[in-house]
């Protein structure tokens, strides 16, 4: 599903993100990247989604290359991913179902058939009945919940999350972590950065320092 | 297909919400666009009415021969022979100094002059439909005739016409002028307009492209968005030269009446409507497409 074969990643003034990392992670795995801040996780996240090009080695996502992927390839593989990202990045001048309708619509899904997916997204992550409010009203679990449903609403059989149970308190955190092993039961290959391991007691660990797989 | 036209539909109907979403700039942006438009579109109208007034008024070019006073009928049948094997002539009519007396009698207020007169002023007359009408054509002719014997004066009655028509050439170019003008401040308009759409909806912008967006996409919006504004700034500029048009009407009909000329002011020419309203609808097009490759370029 995912290789990493050398990647390493190096930004302008010469700081190493990434160097030399290879792993791979099998269709239906659940694997969580840990680390210190500052370790490369989110760079480990950002190649995968072609965000970032590594500057050696090379990523594989479904066989394919993501980094000589060509500019106009991009947004194809993208829409087979899932992303949770750090931010959360939800548009706060539309409600949480318009929020959720946004990647099918992008991805051109027929509309009736769009419309049903998002009340199922809505409702696997317990958002149908505030379908309507928008992301301010929502708490800050619900929002994180609320970008678990636009991440999975396409169905990818890849789901990415960076540092999904940051800043939730425990038993949120617990929640939402929940429903990422959801997501894995069925199939869905989860790949999550986070720098609390014991959420995911059945995980594989993948651990970065500096830039290096431990 | 239908996903294509779907997903044009959404791009329109997010187009019109973004126009909708802050009425005050898009107001202002359709009067800026309405006002630049109405310019040329304005004076398109005017210059059309001045042809038509200028087609209305002209008769059938012409040339006319008026013979000397003391030119006997032999002189007169003389030049009527030539006229008719002539091959640059149509048709001429002779108007003896007798018709033509009696004719000017029978104008109001004439009348009386001429009584007054001793003896009768008018020349014989001839008046001559050339074959060929261009300008030049009827100019050789004339001069051919100014060379006949008797001939006292040749007039073309062409010639203010042509006076006009140069002068409407002018009024033409300056409207092409003003339109190319015009054209590139609404382009501008577009194009900043567009500008503040981009960096207002750069975080929408961003996360459309890491939920797959394709650049079309994204520009699809914008794109629409610029050729509602043009072609609603199109729209304001006809309305502005339509109620100008009604506002003339009137004093411009009395003008025409005191003339004794049949002559009413028309509005925009159903043409010249369409042609405004694509060409506002293409320049929005032109400045959205040029803002988007400026400042859509990144991620």
């Amino acid at each position: 599903m995912i290789r990493f074969d050398h990647a390493s990643k190096r930004y302008p003034p010469g700081m190493n993100a990434l160097a030399d990392v290879s792993f791979e992670v099998d269709a239906g795995e659940l694997v969580t990247v840990g680390g210190h801040s500052g370790a490369g996780k989110s760079t480990l996240l950002k190649l995968i989604a072609a965000i970032e090009r590594p500057t050696g080695g090379a990523v594989l996502v479904h066989g394919q290359n993501v980094g000589s992927l060509k500019r106009s390839a991009i947004p194809y593989l993208r829409r087979n991913l899932g992303v949770v990202f750090q931010d959360q990045k939800l548009l706060f001048d539309r409600n949480a179902f318009e929020n959720v309708m946004l990647p099918l619509t992008i991805s051109g899904f027929p509309p009736v058939e769009a419309r049903r997916r998002v009340q199922a997204a809505l409702d696997k992550v317990g958002l149908l009945e505030r379908q309507k409010a928008m992301p301010i009203m929502l708490s800050g679990g619900e929002q994180q919940r609320l970008a678990i449903a636009r991440a999975v609403v396409g169905r990818p059989n890849l789901l990415l999350a960076d540092e999904p149970t940051a800043h939730l308190d425990a038993d949120t955190a617990t929640d939402v972590a929940r429903i990422f092993r959801d997501f894995q039961a069925v199939g869905v290959t989860v790949l999550i950065a986070t720098y609390d391991n014991s959420l995911f007691p059945t995980a594989r660990r993948l651990v970065l320092d500096h830039g290096r797989l431990q | 297909m239908s996903v294509w036209l779907s997903q044009h539909g959404d791009a329109f109907r997010t187009a019109v919400r973004r126009l909708a979403a802050s009425p005050v700039n898009t107001l202002l942006s359709l009067l800026a666009i309405g006002v630049a438009l109405a310019l040329p579109a304005g004076g398109q109208m005017l210059v059309a009415n001045a042809l038509q007034l200028a087609r209305n008024s002209a008769p059938t070019p012409q040339i006319s021969l008026f013979l000397q006073l003391d030119a006997d009928k032999r002189a007169g049948q003389e030049i009527q022979a030539r006229l008719k094997d002539h091959p640059g002539v149509k048709v001429f009519r002779f108007i003896p100094r007798d018709e033509a007396l009696t004719r000017m009698k029978s104008r109001e207020g004439l009348a009386d002059v001429i009584e007054a007169l001793p003896r009768n002023p008018f020349p014989d007359a001839i008046t001559v439909l050339p074959e060929d009408d261009r300008p030049e054509a009827m100019e050789k002719l004339a001069a051919e005739f100014r060379k006949l014997p008797k001939v006292e004066q040749v007039q073309l009655d062409s010639d203010w016409a042509r006076r006009l028509a140069a002068l409407l050439k002018i009024g033409r170019t300056g409207v092409v002028l003003l339109a190319l003008l015009l054209g590139v401040g609404l382009v501008a308009i577009t194009f900043n307009t567009i500008r503040l759409q981009v960096m207002t909806r750069r975080a929408e912008i961003e996360l459309s492209r890491l939920l797959g967006a394709t650049d079309a996409f994204i520009r699809r919006p914008f794109h629409y968005f610029g050729i509602l504004l043009g072609l609603a700034g199109g729209i304001v500029a006809w309305l502005i030269v339509a109620a100008a048009t009604w506002w003339l009407a009137a004093p411009i009909g009395e003008l025409a009446q005191l003339y004794s000329l049949d002559f009413a002011l028309r509005p925009l020419a159903a043409l010249d409507s369409v042609l405004l309203l694509i060409a506002a609808a293409g320049l929005g097009w032109l400045g959205a497409s040029l803002s988007l490759r400026q400042h859509l370029t990144d991620g």
